[in-house]
């Protein structure tokens, strides 16, 4: 007779290195997103907060009477020329240096926007400025990567960006309690910059956003109103089969496709404006509607035929049976789907690059018309910028990006475990 | 202004709702009659006259707007220059308006510009004074007309419901719209390109580098450089290498992973680790790409020197990797999918016969659940090769025919990038290539997704 428990041992054996390896795997892909959270997050997080460095202003040498500055409009102080001034109040930290070069140096640790800084400062307290004020300035780039501990200070000076004199004095301004590390507001407010310790993400999240309200716009009614049709009314007939296959390819199509399409025909032979939200939110309303289409016909079909068979048998319409009835009962779950091809959507960065959306923008947009970035493709952007500042800058707008994107699938969630039925 | 003007016409819209619902409820009280409609649809009648034609007729107006002003304000520079070019036109025009706003872009204007601009500030009143009579106008007549139309014996219920219908049904043509729109972009500018670049050289051409043809009149170019700076064939290979890297990955975890979950894992641990694993594939791939580029790279190249390779700080390899990763998700759900649906009774039958759970698992659930896993790799290659941002932030930029995965490789979808990102040139054959590339990568994607549909569709049918 055959021994079962000859081999017994060696099957078994194998069956626990099956499940091993089954466990391996499933482990690989968990600690993977550890690993991507974990780097973004520990890369991007010092974004939001700025080293800035005091300093001195003696605005009485602009003008003798410092409260005639109220009498001043916001316009008058901007004309000022403070160049030279505020160049002064800088080198009123170290009054010893004499040397231009090092004083080069020294203005070169703040941000290229000081006299900017100083007419702000200005500006907001011009009722009561006393003639000396202590005026906080962002530091440069380079400071501020050391304060945050990202740029090595022990690589020799000559392979470095900032040089040894530069540290002295910033180890001096430290030791002074002159240095403050604050809440990176601009970050958040601003558009884009060749500085990095001035550019900001204000930008890319209003394009972001103009882009998906555009998305919105376009694909929530259409997409809900062709399901609509696809399900309740269409005659199975070789034309439904064929718009059919046609929504299915197209979830399937590259999004980079889409970008083409943009290109050739929005761009091209509709002369839409290149770089918009509103271009952008067309080629992204392409992309969605299939996602959408396919969601809300899903739960169009889980409306129980009793629902309809009711409402006609009291002598409404097919339509009326439809939209007064069916189309309610399907919301939840048509808003499901909507909401996750929107999350899709904020998230696309490859059709945005073909239609232009990568310009260096600036100004943060107003209007769907007005050339801007949006979040992904800031990521791009800063990504393939060399300066060191780039890169947590880049996290921290992952960051950001990923947080919109949790908040709208927790969206999502609520809105399906609150209203779903199940029949 | 536009904005304003629609406004305009959903008021009049609205305004017509309420007075074709009066005129429904005073027809109700004055005759005896029955009438066909319930009150609100002869206001809906009279709306959807008022609104739909002189909506028509506004987007028909803005769209042809850009064409009379074109043809009007540079008629004076066409009567100069007769075959003047599209791209100087365009230039021309820019010039105009961004004198007419004020914005001075060179110092010397002259005077045809000035002329120019005149006539450009002229047309565009001319032409807005134009839109808001003619589209108030048809709002209003239309509206008067649905008004003195509406009798207790319209049907106004029918005519509603006709036009939602019509309205539903051009909804649902969007997508086939979509799918035209793609094909004929694609293909037009692909055979512009075939017409310059003979078909067999793209598809087994082994040169790749059309930063070379920058000569902007295509009459110029030299007929040996055109075939020798668009053979797409490394190209080709550099986006299997990268794919073929990536289901590597993909396969086997994503695998493991499906198996774990449908096979061993309590629903406890499924509740929690499905999801998780399903954050992978919500990642924008611009993230992965960052990742990519940033962490894994240098990793690779490290681990790659340190072993006595020379690898390349954008190889293949770690754009594989990660877009391997950002796969699991795919594989690892569809194959979850079609491994449940095996049916309980194949699992008890292999019990039965004294089998362990890997030895029912690879003898038995494997070989049943097959065609739709072959399906859902399928499926899977077609996303890695249409896949864009990982490769272009972290896979190389220049083509090399290679099958080494720590060179660096290019792909189809980072060429069309680098091509067409920024400001192109249209009519040349660099940004038809990349035309002709992207119709490659849909027909491409397209059989893949076709041929896994059909293997899945084969599979459910055969336990239904």
């Amino acid at each position: 007779m055959f021994d079962v428990s000859a081999n017994l041992k060696k099957r078994l054996k194998s069956e626990r290195r099956f499940q091993i390896l089954c466990i391996t795997a499933i482990s690989f892909a968990l600690i993977f997103v550890l690993i991507l959270f974990l780097n973004i997050f520990s890369s991007g997080y010092s974004a939001f907060y700025k080293t800035t460095i005091a300093i001195e202003v003696d605005y009485s040498q602009v003008i003798e009477d410092t409260s005639q500055f109220a009498t001043m409009s916001d316009d008058e102080i901007n004309k000022l020329d403070l160049f030279r001034f505020s160049k002064k109040s800088i080198y009123s930290l170290f009054p010893d240096i004499e040397d231009r070069k090092e004083k080069k140096l020294l203005i070169r640790i703040f941000s290229i926007e000081y006299e900017d800084e100083i007419k702000q400062f200005l500006i907001k307290n011009k009722e009561n400025i006393n003639k000396i004020e202590t005026v906080y300035l962002t530091a440069s780039d380079d400071v501020d990567q050391v304060r945050k501990g990202n740029y090595p200070r022990d690589l020799p000076e000559e392979r470095r960006r900032i040089k040894d004199i530069q540290l002295e004095y910033y180890d001096i301004l430290e030791n002074n309690g002159r240095v403050k590390y604050v809440f990176n507001i601009p970050f958040l407010t601003r558009g884009d910059s060749r500085e990095p310790e001035l550019a900001g993400v204000g930008g890319s999240i209003v394009g972001s956003f103009l882009t998906i309200i555009t998305v919105l716009i376009l694909s929530f009614p259409i997409g809900i109103l062709a399901a609509v049709y696809l399900q309740e009314f269409a005659r199975s007939n070789r034309f439904t089969d064929f718009i059919e296959i046609n929504i299915n390819n197209l979830a399937a199509v590259p999004s980079i496709v889409f970008g083409l399409l943009g290109l050739g025909i929005i761009l091209n032979v509709f002369g839409l404006p290149r770089s918009t939200p509103l271009v952008g939110g067309i080629v992204l309303s392409l992309m969605t509607l299939p996602t959408i289409i396919i969601a809300t016909r899903a739960s169009l079909r889980a409306v129980p035929p009793s629902i309809r068979e009711g409402a006609l048998a009291v002598g409404a319409t097919k339509m009326q049976a439809v939209m007064h009835h069916v189309v309610p009962l399907a919301m939840p779950g048509a808003l499901t789907g909507t909401i996750i091809g929107l999350a899709q959507a904020l998230g696309e960065t490859a059709p945005l690059l073909l239609i232009g959306m990568v310009a260096f923008v600036v100004d943060v947009p107003s209007s769907p018309l007005d050339a801007s970035a949006s979040l992904p493709v800031q990521v791009y952007l800063w990504a393939e910028s060399a300066e060191r500042g780039y890169v947590e800058k880049t996290s921290a707008t992952i960051m950001l990006l990923l947080g919109f994107l949790i908040l709208l699938n927790l969206a999502a969630v609520l809105i399906r475990r609150k209203f779903e039925t199940k029949w | 202004m536009g904005l304003f003007l629609i406004l305009l016409i959903l008021t009049i819209g609205a305004f017509g709702f309420f007075i074709g619902r009066l005129k429904a409820i005073k027809l109700r009280s004055a005759s005896q009659k029955k009438i066909t409609s319930l009150n609100h649809y002869y206001g809906y009648y009279i709306a959807i006259f008022a609104i739909v034609p002189s909506l028509l007729v506004f987007l028909a107006i803005t769209a042809f707007q850009g064409y009379i002003v074109e043809v009007y304000v540079l008629s004076d520079f066409i009567d100069l220059n007769p075959n003047l070019l599209a791209s100087d036109k365009n230039l021309l025009l820019a010039q105009i308006i961004n004198t007419s706003e004020g914005i001075k872009l060179f110092d010397e204007i002259s005077p045809l510009i000035t002329d120019a601009v005149d006539k450009y500030i002229y047309i565009e009143e001319l032409i807005d004074t134009l839109t808001y009579v003619i589209v108030l106008s048809v709002a209003g007549l239309l509206s008067l007309f649905a008004y003195v139309k509406i009798k207790s014996n319209l049907d106004s219920r029918k005519f509603v419901e006709s036009f939602l219908l019509i309205l539903f049904f051009t909804c649902s043509l969007v997508a086939i719209m979509t799918t035209v729109g793609i094909i004929f972009s694609l293909l037009y500018e692909t055979l512009k390109f075939f017409s310059q670049v003979p078909i067999t050289d793209f598809l087994f051409g082994l040169n790749w580098s059309p930063q070379r043809v920058f000569v902007r009149d295509s009459g110029d170019l030299d007929t040996r450089d055109l075939q020798n700076a668009f053979g797409a064939l490394p190209l080709f290979a550099g986006t299997f290498l990268i794919a073929f890297i990536a289901m590597c990955v993909a396969i086997p975890v994503g695998l493991m992973t499906a198996i774990y979950l449908a096979e061993y894992a309590s629903p406890n641990l499924r509740d929690w680790a499905k999801p998780i694993i399903e954050i992978l594939a919500g990642i924008p791939t611009v993230v992965y790409g960052f990742f990519a580029a940033l962490t894994v790279a240098p990793i690779v190249r490290d681990l790659g020197q340190n072993a006595g390779f020379t690898v390349s700080s954008e190889s293949a390899l770690a754009a594989g990797f990660v877009m391997g990763i950002m796969i699991i998700p795919f594989v690892s759900s569809l194959s979850d999918d079609v491994i449940n649906s095996v049916p309980q009774s194949l699992r008890e039958g292999s019990y039965a016969m004294g089998a362990t759970k890997s030895e029912t698992i690879r003898k038995v659930l494997l070989p049943a659940a097959l065609p739709g896993i072959v399906g859902s790799f399928l499926l899977a290659v077609s996303r890695a090769i249409g896949e864009t941002m990982i490769v272009v932030m972290a896979a190389g930029l220049a083509a090399k025919l290679t099958a080494n995965p720590f060179d660096a490789a290019t792909t189809i979808t980072t060429q069309i990038v680098v091509i067409l990102i920024g400001d192109q040139e249209f009519d040349s054959p660099k940004t038809q290539a990349a035309f002709a590339l992207g119709l490659t990568l849909f027909i491409v994607t397209l059989l893949l997704n076709f041929i896994a549909l059909q293997v899945v569709k084969k599979y459910t049918e055969r336990y239904d």
